[in-house]
């Protein structure tokens, strides 16, 4: 499980980043999306992985997990995709206005 | 409770209201959005002036929003610090806003909104207490700020916005990678909470702590635009419109802010594991950025570039007294912060009457059409080239020399003197450069249609007497300052009133 986890966020974060550090902004949405779900699989993880366990006091049930990560995660979720909406519309206004993708706003020099 | 208690939460409560004000009242009612963007701004003024003068007397507020007790829910506290930032935020942005009400709102619909929200995230993120709360503060004072940038539109500003868009939100998930370690070590968020759980933790964390530490450093220095981060900030402040780059020169300061807050309560002498660990870093860093940002300076085309640079540079100098993480140091920096904001809103604001007064916008440094006011424009920017300099009789040189006095008589002492000075001249003669080129190698004729400054220049003026009166008060400020960075390097007294200890 934490060996499974660890690779998924590894995997998320080094196909965000090969992906952000491209010159076109769609593959620089893409990438900045896909380095926030490996952060927000991190921040999960930090609430400690423990399998079938409540995140709310029962009477009874005495094996609790720490219910802050996933609230902070949710908050994060939420701005993310504020954000990348927000930035879609700007790359779509980049291509309306300047007329090409680049992340420079110009072509670079053949 | 008394309407006093709840001073802590106006800062956000008021520009939060306005901003929802004026999005709901969209549509041609700008003077409606204009009266209301005053009323909450000179509001906010008031309250932190307020604020300012209870956390100096000693006091130090803190709110419960949720009412529970410490350590759980989000407080906000109001420290010497905090007040300190909220005076200076809420002086740069009535002159912005007063500036941008003669005209310059005018380019589109929601220009007084995106500036309420951007007072909304900034105060917050000076008051809150809580690092997740402050990440969140972050995105408010983020998203507002890049539609205030883009605000007017254009090809500049939209490649601008971009670069800067994509930079924060990477630097955005830095931050919860940062502020998500830290919560795995210890526990907590609160601020006061970690302080005290990191001070306890086994040697073994040691690395996990500073890891986490030096993640929220870089993700601050994005914010505070120090050497290897820097790159954004000239294009970005160069392109954006005169109000709006003259109320970005606090956002800078937020990443400033961050660090001294942080960095002293969190990973301080008495952290344990995480103790000091940007005290060898902080200061290299900062004297590096300086020496680039000088250089810079020196070589940019345009006026509004050298003013970013410059702003830059007064980053590199501000931080270079903080790294040396003494009494003195911190109290001559944020001296030194209050003035070089308002100096560098002042140029910016300069550097547009300049530009209008030109023709086609243009403040690039060649040759141009005379200027029809060059008696009050010259004299504005004469004043701020003084200020930003550091030469006598301004604020700007109280502050350099508080901080080369408070800079030790060991070698990292003597490298602050010679780069700070060095720089200093550098920065003299470039901005001298600027100011013969500007007003004194120009056509003999006007530009056609150039028009006055009238109203514009009464918000730059105010300005300018904000610096004189803080050269004038030098001594109540300072040893404000003094107090506050008292208060910073002991924190038992900020974790206590947090935590609700005995």
């Amino acid at each position: 499980m934490a060996f499974l986890m660890a690779s998924a966020i590894g995997v998320l974060v080094a196909a965000g980043i090969f992906l952000l550090l491209r010159a076109r902004t769609f593959p620089v949405i893409l990438g900045l999306s896909l380095l926030s779900y490996g952060v927000n699989l991190f921040l999960v993880t930090m609430g400690r992985l423990r399998g079938g366990s409540a995140p709310i006091l029962v009477a009874g049930v005495t094996d609790q997990v720490d219910p802050l990560p996933q609230a902070l995660v949710l908050t994060a979720i939420v701005i993310g995709f504020g954000m990348t909406a927000f930035l879609v519309v700007l790359a779509l206004r980049a291509r309306l206005t300047l007329g090409n993708d680049h992340v420079d706003g110009e072509e670079p020099d053949a | 409770m008394s309407a006093l208690s709840h001073l802590a939460i106006l800062p956000i409560l008021i520009p939060l209201v306005a901003g929802l004000i004026c999005v709901l009242a969209r549509g041609r009612l700008r003077p409606l959005h204009r009266a209301v963007s005053l009323v909450s701004t000179l509001a906010v003024l008031g309250v932190a002036v307020a604020l300012a003068v209870r956390t100096g007397a000693g006091e130090l507020l803190v709110y419960r929003p949720g009412a529970w007790p410490g350590p759980y829910g989000i407080v906000l506290v109001a420290d010497r610090l905090a007040a300190l930032m909220l005076v200076v935020t809420a002086m740069v942005a009535l002159a912005a806003m007063l500036y941008a009400t003669s005209g310059g709102d005018g380019r589109g619909r929601h220009f007084h909104a995106f500036f309420q929200l951007q007072l909304v995230g900034l105060n917050g993120a000076f008051l809150t207490g809580d690092l997740f709360n402050l990440f969140v503060f972050f995105e408010i004072l983020l998203i507002a700020s890049y539609c205030l940038l883009l605000y007017g539109g254009g090809e500049r500003r939209t490649k601008a916005a971009l670069h800067y868009v994509v930079l924060n939100l990477a630097g955005s998930a830095l931050f919860l990678v940062g502020v998500g370690t830290l919560y795995g070590v210890t526990g907590s968020l609160n601020m006061a909470d970690v302080a005290v759980r990191v001070a306890l933790l086994p040697p073994t964390d040691a690395a996990l702590v500073r890891g986490a530490g030096l993640l929220l450093l870089v993700v601050f220095g994005l914010k505070a635009a120090v050497m290897p981060l820097y790159f954004w900030l000239p294009n970005a402040y160069a392109s954006a419109t005169a109000p709006v780059a003259a109320l970005f020169a606090i956002m800078t300061k937020v990443g400033v802010y961050c660090i001294v807050r942080v960095f002293t309560l969190i990973f301080g002498p008495l952290a344990g594991p995480g103790a000091d660990t940007i005290l060898p870093w902080l200061l290299p860093i900062a004297l590096v950025t300086q020496f680039v940002a000088y250089g810079g300076a020196f070589a940019a085309r345009g006026l509004r570039r050298q003013i970013g640079y410059l702003l830059i540079a007064s980053v590199g100098t501000m931080l270079a007294a903080i790294g040396l993480f003494t009494r003195d140091g911190i109290a001559a920096g944020l001296y030194y912060l209050i003035h070089s904001t308002l100096t560098v809103a002042v140029l910016f604001l300069v550097a547009d009457l300049l530009a209008r007064q030109r023709g086609a916008d243009t403040d690039r440094l060649i040759s141009g059409p005379r200027l029809i006011e060059p008696g009050r424009i010259g004299t504005l920017f004469f004043i701020g080239a003084i200020a930003v300099v550091g030469l006598p009789p301004l604020a700007g040189f109280l502050g350099k020399a508080q901080i080369l006095a408070a800079a030790p008589a060991t070698a990292s002492g003597w490298w602050l003197w010679a780069v700070t000075l060095t720089g200093s001249v550098i920065a003299l003669v470039a901005i001298t450069r600027a100011g013969v080129v500007l007003f004194w190698q120009t056509e003999s004729s006007p530009a056609p249609a150039a028009p006055r400054t009238q109203g514009r220049a009464l918000p730059v003026i105010g300005l300018v007497a904000a610096l004189l009166a803080l050269t004038v008060l030098a001594g109540p400020v300072t040893s404000f300052t003094t107090a506050a960075a008292d208060q910073l390097l002991q924190p038992a007294g900020y974790i206590s009133s947090v935590l609700g200890g005995p």
